[in-house]
This record gives C-alpha cells, structure tokens and sequence, in this order.
C-alpha cells in the first residue's frame, strides 16, 4: 500500500468519525435529512454493486428493503435486535438467490421484468398473509430505538457496503465482473462461471437492501404493505445511482444528496405531482447525462488532460 | 359449475393474448422494451370511462376514437423519445437497457398524470352488465362482447402481418433488421409503426378491459408484468404463443381466484413465469436460440 | 500412437434446417497442431464453438482425455484446459493489456493471482511481443496487437488443446510472418493447437495433420500436402470444372 492510498483512507475514515457526531449538532428535521441521505446511499450504493458492473437493471430495490421492515415489525419484539438483523438478512439473500437463480442464467431482460413485478408481488402476499392469517392489515413498531440510533446503524451499514464492495473490486469477483461487463463470451471462456459471479454479487447487493429496510423501520412506527413495499422508493434509488454514474462505487453518492434535497422540496410543494416530476427528472438524466455526474466530470478531466498534453 | 370460471378464464385469456400481442410487436419488431406498457392500457380504460359517463359514448364506438389516438401518440413518443435513443445506442443490448430506463420513467410520468386526474380509487362503470346463459353458465355480455372483439382483432392484426406487403416488413424487421435494410426496408419507419401499432392494440385491449373490469391509476404495472409474462411465455414475436399463453395465464388466474384465492392470482402468475424460465425460457414456440 | 488428446465421434449440430456440422468425426494428439480447412460456411467455426461449448451439439461426442466435454458449460469446458480465440477478435476494451492477460490467468485450472499473475502476466505478454505495451489500453492498439493480446490471454490459461479461429486472417505479409513464427514457436513448446484456417501458406508450414471440411460433412483428411492436392479438396474450394 502506498503513501498516497494511506492519505485516503486515513482522510476517508476522518469524514466518518466526523459523520458521526452530525446527530449530536442537527436538530430533528436536519436528523431526519441526514437519515435519509445515509439511507438512500446505502441502497443506491448497493445497487450499484450489482447493476453498475454487470448492467442488469434491477427494479426490485423496494421488494428487499420492504422486507426488512416487514422482517422487523414482525420480530422486533420478541427477538434481541442483532438476531432481528441476521433474520432479514438471510431472508433477502435467500430471496435474492432465488430471483438470481431462476433470471440471471438468461438475458438481462428477464431479470428486469421478474424484478419489475416482484415489488408487488411481494405486497401481494404479504397483504394476503395479513388479511387471512393474522387478520390485520398493518403493524405498529414499538420499538425502543432513537433517530440518533437509527443513523448510527446506517452509517455502519454505508461503511460496511463501502468497505464490501472495495474488497470485492479487488477480488477476482470484481475481475469476473469486469469481464462480464466487456464481454460475457470472452468470460465464460476463460472459465468464469458467469451465472454464479452475479447471483452472488446480486445476493449481496439485495441483503444490504434487506438490512438498509429493517434499520429504517422503527423510524415509521407504522407500517402496512402499500408503505413497505412503495414501487416508488426503487425509482429513486435508480435514479440516484443514475445521476451520480454507476461506473463508480462512489459514484451514487453524488446523485444521493442533490436527489434527496430536490424530492424533499417536490414532496412539500407538490405532493400531488410528485411522481410526474421524478419521471421527468429521471428522462432528464437518462438522455441528457447517460453516464452520471461521476461520468461527466471525469468526461471533463479526460478532455482537459487531453488538451493539455496537445498543447506541450 | 367449472363453465363458469371456465368462460371467464377464456375471455380474459383472450384480452391477454390481444394485449401481448401489442408488445410483441413493440419489442420483437422495434426492440424497445416498454415498462409503460401497461399505462397505455390503464389509459385507454379511463378515456372510455370518460366517454361512457361524461359523452356518454358507447365504448366500442370509443375504440373508433381512442385506437386511433392511441396509435398517433405512441407514434410520437416513438419519435420524440425513443429515436434519440435508438440513434445513439451502438449495439441492440445498449437500447434494450436505456429503453428500459427511459420507459420506466415514462411510467412514472404516466401514473403520475393519471393519479393527479383521477385519483387512486377504483373506477368502473356499468356497460351491458346483463347476464347471459350459455353451456349452462351465466357470463355478463359484456364480458362475451370483449372476447369477440378481442378474437376479431387478432385475427385481423394476424391476417394483415401474413397477407399484406406492411406485414412483411414487419416480419423482416422482427427476424433481421439488417437484412430487411438491404432488402430496402425503412427499418427505422417500420419500427415506429410497429411501436404505434402496438400502442394500438393495448388501447383496445384497455378499451375492452374497461367495460368489465374494476381499475385504478396505478394498475399499469400489473398489466405489463402480465404482458410480459405472456409474451415470453409464448416465445417474443410470436402471435400464436401469444394467444396460447394469454389463454393459459387467463385460465390459471380465473381458476386460482376462483376456487384458491382471489389474493393469490399474481402468486400463480409468478409461478407460471418461474416455470417457464427454469423449462423453457426461449417459450413455448420459439426456437431455441444460440 | 499416444492416445488422443481431443476426439470427436460424429458430432452433428443443426440451425433450423441447415445441418451446420453433420457427423463430424476427427481427433487431435497431444503435441499436434491440427487444421480445420474448409471454403466458407462449411461449419469449421461451428465446429470451434461447439468444442468450447459456444454452442451445445444435438448429436455426437466431444472428448479430452477421454473425458466427455459436449454436456459441460464453456466455463467448464475452459477449466478442463480448452482455450480459445475468436474469428473476429475479442479482447476486453475497458482494460489494459495487463488486465486481460490477467483474466486468462486468475480463472482456469491452474488459477494464478495477485504477484504471481502480476509477473506471469508480463511474461506472456513479452511471449507474443506486447512487453513494452502492459498499460496500454487495449482499444488502442492496431488489430495484429489485438490478435496477439487475445493468444496471450489463452496461452494464460495454460490450455491442453489451444483453439485458434481465423487467428491469421487479415494481417498483412510482414504482420502474417511474425504471426506464423509465433504459431511455430507454440508447436516447440509442446501445445497442441486446432485451428480453423484459410490462409495456406500458413497451413503448409504450420499443420503437421489437416481435416477438410464442406457443407458440415469432413470431405478429406491427411497431411496438408495430401488434402490440398486432393482432387475433392479443391473442388470444394473452387467449385465445379464443369460448372
């Protein structure tokens, strides 16, 4: 590891010790802005880890983040809260292996129109669950748990999907899906098993999800399936990641917070039209930024580079 | 009584296969995989609402009108939209994911427009609810009047893509569109009538949908998946899977609803597509592909 | 005789009703280097395919070592020691040269990582002449440096039997040169190769064996000085005299 690596990552781990005492210096809404950042990058910063190098479009966000709230509005009581997390986690990898299992050995296609319906038919069962079996639509979270906590377990788990998803860029799963990315033929033939490399980065990415889901939900108090499992949270998520460019891991972040900001002005001043203007701010990046800001700055870098290097 | 559920197994499967066709069409001929598909649908339900109730025109006479409007818009999102991306997308894998993202947000726009008009409620209205007897069962006419229109419109679509010089093209695009160019085939021309002419034929779909069927703004999702579903089902660009597994998706969510659970009848779907991507993900009439 | 390294006993794959290979029967030795000749459309890159499992045959057997390869997936195909190159060649555009000799090296059998592919990464790529050329860009290099990343990058999988489709083809005399000194220098490293070849001066002084190929079905085989005076042979190449 050279100096320069050290830098960052002693500079990274600073803005995370820092990051870390915003509870102690915001007031409640700022709180509030904070744990929807955090919340949004955890999910967009995992959905970058499968989506941004294979280019699989996974439209199912919502359906493993839903499931982690519903995971612990069911357990949250009777269980001590670790065990709680490690239950969602498995179900939404047990989950995702099996979207992963049954879509990923075909075209990307597949994969989309299976996760574009899972959402709701996720919400469909677990409405049915509801109505026949415990006869209740909707759940109350009682749970002891603070803003403050809430943020806390979100930035460990931001770190977490960080650390995971540079250690897997540097393994030979990160090659594979390189490979993958460049040319799914060339992969297979020099002996990636390119089926297993994406469901089990697709695995991965869909736990984070589930986990991101089971922290936020002491924070509604209140939930029923048309909350957990809103189709529109996976828009966001995509395009978040989006704006911010998947290409990079770091990448979602930078469409995490301008995004957070503008949905939170476009929820308080039109909330009736909100879903239009997403879509149309989503058409906006899709044709005008394809590669995200993270894709355009260093389009930008590359130029100037070039320009200089035509200019000596 | 099994005729019952049976009749409506088949009139809904036959809406599917009509509303699959449209998107084989859009997808197997102008490679645009389109997730607002089923917005389309939702759409042309609230505008024969709005004819019914407001006009007070009958719906079948309002396929005269909103087929055709139907047509011209998706034309024109096509157009508009679409051909910036089909111009900038350097391999077919290219557009098929930034149409996915661009359809998708185009779903969200449409919803969006349709709930700030009218609302999440449900919405039905009341035309030729009356009962009629046949094999012994009873089924709203409506219902049979769907069905019937849906057959002829099938048909009609098939006839014109097998006997007419339009429909070949069509064909040629959908199996080759290189070859199709050398053949001096406007690819590009005969992409954005298939994406309308798709268009076209879920706006029907929607239209027949409408007169017996309960919907809300935010159905269009649903429809897609099931469109989908079928298309893959029945092997993409072909209109005879189309109708086989509109048909056997009909059947299964009329017989699931009726004698398991009505909460259940995506569950079924679900299964039925699980089944077909671990058998036989090329469909069952399409050819296996290397 | 040894014992064949690759043996394949009526292969048979259809494309609709076109039978592309039809009953294809040939075998490769250890050490050999074998050529796959036939005009074009006869099925030799089919047959290619369906060795590296590209393509899944619908009758017939394919075997390395005696080990049935024709129900495997490529990646499997690959680990048993099978490596490739492409008729239109493929290397992987978003990376360095490095990089994709890497991708050979860290998949296969003999997986190598870290340091050790590091240095075995730059071995190969001195091997086919890119030493000075490891951070380069592959989508800036000239198609015979292309060529010689993508041998690279299956010399890296330490293959058994080495495939090789039309890897001569396009080069111009000087580059076609080099690439058959390169191919010659494989043989007295012991690789057995297969290669799907047009250029003939290539396969007279490459080829110890020679298989021809004509609309699916195997029309000659023998030394490359026998098949291409073979009356059959040249027939299929230049069509019928009396045509």
């Amino acid at each position: 590891m050279n100096a320069r690596n050290l830098v960052i990552i002693a500079v990274l781990a600073a803005a995370v010790v820092l990051l870390a005492f915003v509870p102690s210096f915001t007031n409640g809404y700022q709180l509030s802005l904070a744990i929807n950042i955090v919340s949004y990058t955890v999910l967009a910063t995992a959905w970058t880890l499968f989506s941004g190098p294979t280019r699989y479009v996974s439209l199912a966000t919502v359906a493993f983040f839903g499931i982690g709230a519903y995971t612990v509005a069911v357990l949250g009581e009777q269980l001590a809260w670790p065990l709680v997390l490690l239950i969602a986690f498995v179900i939404g990898f047990a989950l995702s292996l099996l979207v992963g299992l049954s879509t990923l050995r075909l075209s990307g296609v597949y994969f989309v129109i299976f996760t574009l319906g899972l959402a709701e038919l996720v919400r469909q069962l677990v409405t049915w669950y509801e109505v026949n079996i415990t006869r209740t639509l909707g759940r109350y979270i009682f749970l002891d748990v603070t803003h403050a906590q809430i943020y806390w377990q979100l930035l460990a788990l931001a770190v977490t999907v960080f650390i995971s998803g540079w250690l897997i860029q540097r393994s030979k799963l990160g090659l594979a899906l390189r490979v993958i990315g460049d040319d799914e033929a060339v992969a297979r033939h020099v002996g990636i098993n390119t089926v297993m490399a994406k469901v089990v980065l697709f695995a991965f990415s869909a736990s984070f999800m589930t986990l991101a889901g089971a922290i936020m939900a002491p924070r509604w108090t209140y939930i029923d399936p048309a909350i957990a499992f809103n189709p529109v949270v996976s828009f966001q998520v995509l395009i978040m990641a989006l704006l911010g460019g998947v290409h990079r891991l770091y990448g979602p972040i930078f469409g995490v917070i301008p995004l957070v900001m503008l949905f939170e002005i476009l929820l308080a001043k039109f909330p009736n039209h909100f879903s239009i203007l997403v879509g149309i701010a989503f058409l906006l990046i899709v044709y005008a930024i394809p590669r995200g800001i993270v894709g355009l700055i260093e389009g930008v870098q590359l130029s100037l580079r070039k320009a200089k290097g035509a200019g000596a | 009584m099994i005729t019952e559920p049976l009749l409506s197994g088949i009139t809904l499967g036959g809406i599917y296969a009509l509303i699959a066709m449209g998107l084989t069409l859009q997808y197997g001929v102008a490679r645009i995989m389109n997730l607002s598909y089923g917005e389309s649908l939702v759409a042309a339900c609230f505008a024969a609402l709005w004819l019914f109730t407001a006009v007070s025109v009958n719906p079948l006479i309002g396929l005269l009108v909103i087929v055709p409007l139907a047509a011209l818009i998706n034309w024109l999102v096509y157009q508009v939209l679409l051909m910036p991306l089909v111009k900038r997308a350097p391999s077919r894998d290219a557009l098929e994911v930034d149409s996915i993202l661009a359809t998708f947000g185009l779903l969200f726009v449409a919803q969006g427009i349709m709930l700030a008009i009218f609302g999440g409620n449900y919405f039905s209205y009341s035309f030729l609810a009356i009962p009629v007897k046949i094999f012994g069962a009873t089924v709203s006419a409506s219902r049979l009047l769907a069905l019937a229109f849906a057959v002829v419109i099938g048909l009609a679509l098939y006839l014109g893509l097998t006997r007419t010089r339009a429909g070949t093209a069509i064909r040629a695009v959908a199996v080759d569109p290189v070859s199709a160019l050398l053949v001096a085939i406007d690819v590009r021309a005969t992409a954005a009538f298939a994406y309308a002419l798709g268009g076209a034929l879920v706006a029907a779909g929607g239209v027949l949908v409408s007169m017996f069927l309960t919907f809300n703004a935010s159905l269009g999702v649903v429809f897609t998946m099931k469109a989908l579903i079928v298309v893959i089902m029945g092997g993409v660009g072909n209109l005879m899977g189309c109708l086989v597994a509109g048909m056997i998706l009909g059947l299964t969510e009329t017989f699931v609803a009726t004698y398991v659970d009505p909460g259940l009848t995506l569950a079924a779907t679900y299964i039925i597509f699980i089944a077909v991507l671990l058998l036989r993900p090329q469909g069952l009439f399409g050819a296996r592909r290397s | 005789m040894s014992a064949p390294l690759l043996s394949i006993t009526a292969l048979t794959r259809r494309f609709g009703g076109l039978v592309a290979v039809d009953g294809l029967t040939l075998e490769v030795r250890p050490g050999e280097i074998v050529g796959l000749l036939g005009p074009n459309g006869s099925g030799k890159t089919t047959v290619l395919n369906l060795i590296s499992g590209a393509l899944k045959s619908d009758a017939g057997s394919i075997q390395l070592r005696g080990k049935p390869l024709e129900k495997l997936p490529a990646f499997r195909i690959a680990r048993e020691g099978i490596a490739r190159t492409f008729q239109l060649v493929r290397v992987l555009g978003s990376m360095t040269c490095r990089e994709n000799v890497i991708a050979g090296l860290a998949f296969g059998a003999k997986s190598r990582w870290g340091k050790e592919a590091e240095l075995a990464s730059q071995e190969l790529l001195a091997r086919v002449g890119l030493a000075s050329r490891a951070d380069v860009m592959t989508s800036e290099l000239t198609y015979i440096d292309q060529k010689r990343l993508e041998l690279a990058r299956a010399l890296a999988m330490q293959p058994e039997l080495l495939l090789l489709d039309e890897w001569l083809a396009g080069l111009n005399p000087t580059e076609l040169r080099d690439g058959i000194d390169l191919v010659r220098s494989l043989r007295t490293e012991g690789r057995t190769i297969l290669m799907v070849e047009h250029v003939m001066d290539a396969i007279r002084s490459l080829c110890d064996r020679c298989y021809v190929m004509n609309a699916g079905k195997k029309i000659a085989e023998g030394t490359s000085k026998e098949v291409l005076s073979d009356p059959e042979v040249v027939r299929a190449y230049l069509g019928d005299a009396d045509a």
